[in-house]
């Protein structure tokens, strides 16, 4: 296990810089200004000033360069000191990336300023969605072709067909202009100090949440009934009623620890997504997380931010990939990698 | 096995516990390191929320600076507008009004000197910035070194155009001093584009060193009404009333300032539940807009600048069969077939509806117009108002009387044997894919032909000088888009003059699109440029837009605004098309 870990981190290590290399490239070869967002009546001179001032009229090697440095170097270093509140070298005048449409931020502060929304808001989808998705899979599965089956099979069909801008829409519609339930502005600032503003924190999260909710259990409930009915018929469950363990035994003990080794890689290869946000869900409820953030930098033609941004979300894609294939490993006895 | 079915378990368990404390950490943690004074002070404003007057702006984009400085969109000005300000501000009617300033400079009053070289501003007595420190003119010079710095790559560099130098003659006087005599001299420090900025806070900030202050970027020192205590870049800004404010206290304790979702439910969120006092920009569909005002929550309000969606009539051959020299000007040889035979456009023009497309295209957003000069109310003529009334019957008659006939009987008119086929174009977009629609309908009805054609306006703006559909190479007999004059029509007026006609040999980098040359426009615009502001300025913009549409080089339809809502129980809101939707915060209260 241990070698086999070594070996799949040092492989990463060339795909992290083709990547990172691609989407760098795709981004600064595509078409797209960022001074196009600018009114109209900036002349073409002022504009190339102001491409100037960005540092766009660089040679691409230099642009990339200076890229590679300024994110594998100069940002890690800069999180260590604000970490630990040390200093290391000259850190106030190392330079980072820094975002084109607002001059002068470090597009690694603007990150983190919106990691914690996206986690709360996208994690907290995720973990409603698996709570309610599982029991509903297995149930579904020992009771195939039963109402509660049928009934689940539909909603969950639903769920996945139609898209979350629609479901959005919807439950603003519903809770926030009809019943007045919910508010349809995230408030951001919101800080939570206590009982009152931990409630305004739950209702405000409730649309989004549940909207993202669905979507995901939709998907995981479908899952874990088929793999559980994949284990049903399976030589070892018939086995274990035969020697009279109680059903809910033989389903809980047995059926279900074998069904979820597939979910939970599923699970864990969809945690990058949690960090993508779900970038529509965001934009509609005005959750300021990763995904809303990704928008306005497209939007703005704010490539630093677009390069950083997608490249943290390839990290974390090949991250939990080779966490997927060791949690794999250990699930299940039967793979072995050495 | 007993061990092992334990560890799976175990690791769900963890997997579990760790997604629950992940998404629960946000909710007890400040977010970011550096800001952590400012939300401590927040945390206890939230908690006095509930007796506090929070004033919450909803801007669909969502502001990525505080200040028009570092970056150009409106989204940014109005976020900076709330604490920053300019010398004077314009007023929803294009009048110009103190603000930092004691009075307007003018010949009169010796501010602006005789030969239209220099403008004098003396600013208020006891200014202070949001920390208490002292604003003199040396603030203003500042923000003239900084603005027009190459390297800082500033956005509004455009309004210290032909600035020689900037002088502070003692602790609250300035005199600016131009390269040519200036007639209309309030670019500069005037409107939210262009505000006074603390030298104290950005002195090192200038140049390519702009790039590096993030701190200062985003919490510039004001002089407004509110000052700002958090900023979140492409999400909110938080304001708290500004105690060193020159003028009444505001009277919301905190403004929010909050961006990001899209127009349609920004409104909503002020027409239909109220969570928001005030929202900008409403690109909707009006029945929506209507339909969303009838719940009785808020208004629906409209700010006028210059803008007129306008049709432009080629006076050059655009006909494929010219190949390179489509649509050139070729020094008034290459003369469109029938476009330049006035009575044509003119019967045209008659036969559009503006009223109709107005009220059911752009509903809140316009109001049709006659003029290319709109607004402000003092230089629009009253000359063209006839075009207002539609007119088919006339156009009709007009074209008849010209010995414009269909002889063919196939329900088109010929001009010199040519039918009045003609092509128009325009960029991308459901309004004026209708637009276009309804005037193709009542052309046929007085005998013309109308092909329609729409490019994305990527690529019709695009100005991209290998691409045969941009509006600039203007390859059709028409075109329709929108532009408009600023406060002071001159530098609009100075794009249809004959040596701004766009061709080959300058790259069709002019303005005068259309491709119409006439000297008398010439002379009088000659005239213009050396006339100061006063009633015979007036008359000669008058004079200039009358002669433009009279000669039906342009057919105005829709003079073109921008609709915000507002909650009726907020008083005070004066909307402003000219300068920013957020002049008069200050005066704001419910």
């Amino acid at each position: 296990m241990g070698q086999y870990l070594v070996r799949r981190i040092l492989t990463i290590i060339p795909t992290l810089i083709a990547i990172s290399f691609v989407i760098f490239a795709v981004l600064d070869l595509a078409p797209g200004d960022p001074t196009s967002a600018l009114p109209e009546t900036i002349r073409p001179e002022v504009r190339q000033q102001i491409r100037k001032a960005m540092g766009l009229d660089e040679p691409f090697p230099v642009k990339y360069g200076l890229w590679m440095r300024q994110f594998f170097v100069n940002e890690p270093l800069s999180l260590i000191e604000k970490a630990f509140d040390i200093q290391i070298g000259d850190g106030e005048k190392r330079l980072r990336v820094t975002s084109w449409g607002s001059r002068g931020v470090p597009v690694m502060d603007m990150i983190l300023e919106r990691v914690p929304q996206t986690l709360w808001v996208v994690g907290l989808a995720y973990v409603v969605a698996i709570v309610i998705a599982v029991p509903i899979g297995v149930v579904s599965a020992i009771r195939q072709y039963s109402i509660f089956d049928q009934v689940g099979t539909f909603i969950s069909l639903i769920g996945y067909s139609i898209p979350t801008f629609f479901t959005g829409l919807l439950m603003i519609l519903l809770f926030s202009v009809k019943l007045k339930w919910f508010p349809m502005i995230y408030d951001t600032n919101l800080q939570v100090v206590d009982w009152h503003s931990f409630v305004e924190q739950l209702r405000q999260s409730a649309m989004p949440v549940a909207v993202l909710g669905f979507f995901q259990a939709a998907i995981l409930a479908r899952f874990t009934r088929s793999s559980m009915l994949d284990n049903i018929p399976m030589d070892y469950v018939r086995t274990a009623t035969a020697k009279g363990f109680r059903e809910r035994y033989v389903v809980i003990r047995h059926i279900l620890r074998n069904s979820l080794i597939p979910v939970v890689t599923l699970i864990a290869l969809g945690i990058p997504a949690i960090f993508s946000g779900a970038i529509i869900t965001e934009q509609i409820f005005r959750v300021n997380g990763l995904g809303a953030l990704l928008i306005g930098a497209i939007q703005l033609n704010d490539i630093p931010l677009v390069q950083t941004v997608t490249f943290i979300f390839a990290c974390l894609i090949v991250a939990f990939n080779l966490i997927a294939d060791v949690i794999y490993g250990i699930l299940d006895p039967r793979i072995r990698y050495n | 096995m007993i061990g092992r079915h334990f560890s799976t378990l175990r690791v769900i368990a963890i997997l579990l516990a760790m997604a629950f404390l992940l998404a629960a950490c946000p909710a007890a943690a400040p977010t970011g390191g550096e800001s952590m004074a400012a939300n401590e002070e927040m945390a206890e404003e939230e908690v006095m929320e509930e007796e506090g007057k929070v004033l919450t702006i909803l801007y669909w984009q969502a502001a990525s600076l505080p200040g028009p400085y570092l970056s150009g969109g409106t989204k940014d000005q109005d976020a900076g507008a709330i604490t920053l300000e300019p010398l004077a501000n314009y007023d929803p009617n294009g009048t110009i009004v103190p603000r930092l300033a004691v009075e307007i400079p003018t010949i009169e009053n010796g501010g602006v000197s005789e030969d239209l070289m220099t403008i004098t501003w003396t600013l208020k007595e006891g200014l202070l910035w949001s920390d208490g420190s002292d604003v003199t003119s040396e603030d203003v010079v500042f923000t003239w070194e900084y603005c027009s710095h190459e390297e800082t790559g500033c956005t509004a560099s455009e309004a210290f155009l032909g600035i020689e130098s900037v002088e502070a003659l003692d602790d609250r006087t300035v005199m600016i001093t131009f390269d040519s005599p200036t007639p209309y001299p309030y670019n500069a420090f005037v409107g939210a584009n262009t505000p006074i900025i603390s030298s104290a806070q950005f002195g090192d900030c200038v140049g390519a060193a702009a790039q590096t202050c993030n701190e200062e970027n985003t919490a510039p020192l004001g002089t407004g009404p509110y000052r700002i205590i958090d900023f979140k870049v492409n999400d909110v800004a938080v304001y708290e009333r500004n105690p060193h404010y020159h003028g009444e206290p505001a009277y919301f304790d905190t403004v929010i300032f909050k961006g990001g979702g899209d127009a349609a439910s920004a409104a909503r969120a002020v027409l239909e539940t109220g969570e928001a006092d005030y929202a900008w920009n409403l690109q909707v569909e009006p029945d929506i807009l209507r339909d969303m005002e009838a719940a009785g929550l808020g208004t629906v309000i409209s700010a006028f600048a210059g803008y007129v969606e306008r049709v432009l009539v080629n006076q050059t051959n655009p006909h494929s069969d010219l190949g390179d020299d489509r649509s050139e000007y070729m020094d008034g040889d290459n003369p469109h077939p029938f476009l330049t035979f006035p009575p044509i456009p003119q019967a045209m023009s008659m036969a559009i509806d503006r009223t109709l497309i107005s009220e059911q295209l752009y509903g809140f957003a316009g109001q049709p117009t006659c003029n290319v000069i709109p607004a402000p109310l003092h230089y629009v003529s009253d000359a063209n108002d006839g075009c207002l009334t539609q007119d088919i019957d006339g156009a009709k008659a007009l074209l008849d009387e010209n010995g414009v006939l269909d002889s063919d009987g196939d329900g088109i008119r010929e001009y010199n044997g040519m039918p009045l086929k003609i092509s128009y174009q325009t960029s991308t977009n459901s309004v004026r894919q209708k637009t276009q629609a309804l005037l193709r309908q009542w052309w046929l009805q007085i005998g013309i032909e109308t092909e329609l054609i729409n490019h994305d306006a990527s690529v019709f703006f695009g100005g991209d000088p290998n691409s045969p559909d941009t509006y600039q190479k203007f390859y059709t007999d028409l075109q329709m888009y929108t532009t408009g004059p600023t406060i002071d029509p001159q530098q609009h007026l100075s794009n249809w003059i004959c040596e701004q006609i766009p061709m080959r040999d300058n790259s069709w980098g002019g303005g005068n699109i259309f491709r119409g040359c006439n000297s008398d426009y010439d002379a009088l615009f000659e005239q213009l440029t050396q006339t100061p502001v006063g009633p015979e300025r007036e008359a000669l913009v008058k004079q200039l837009n009358d002669i433009n549409v009279q000669s039906f080089y342009q057919i105005p339809l829709v003079y073109r605004g921008e609709v915000s809502a507002q909650l009726n129980t907020l008083k005070g809101v004066w909307i402003n098309g000219w300068d920013s939707q957020m002049w008069n915060v200050g005066e704001w209260h419910r």
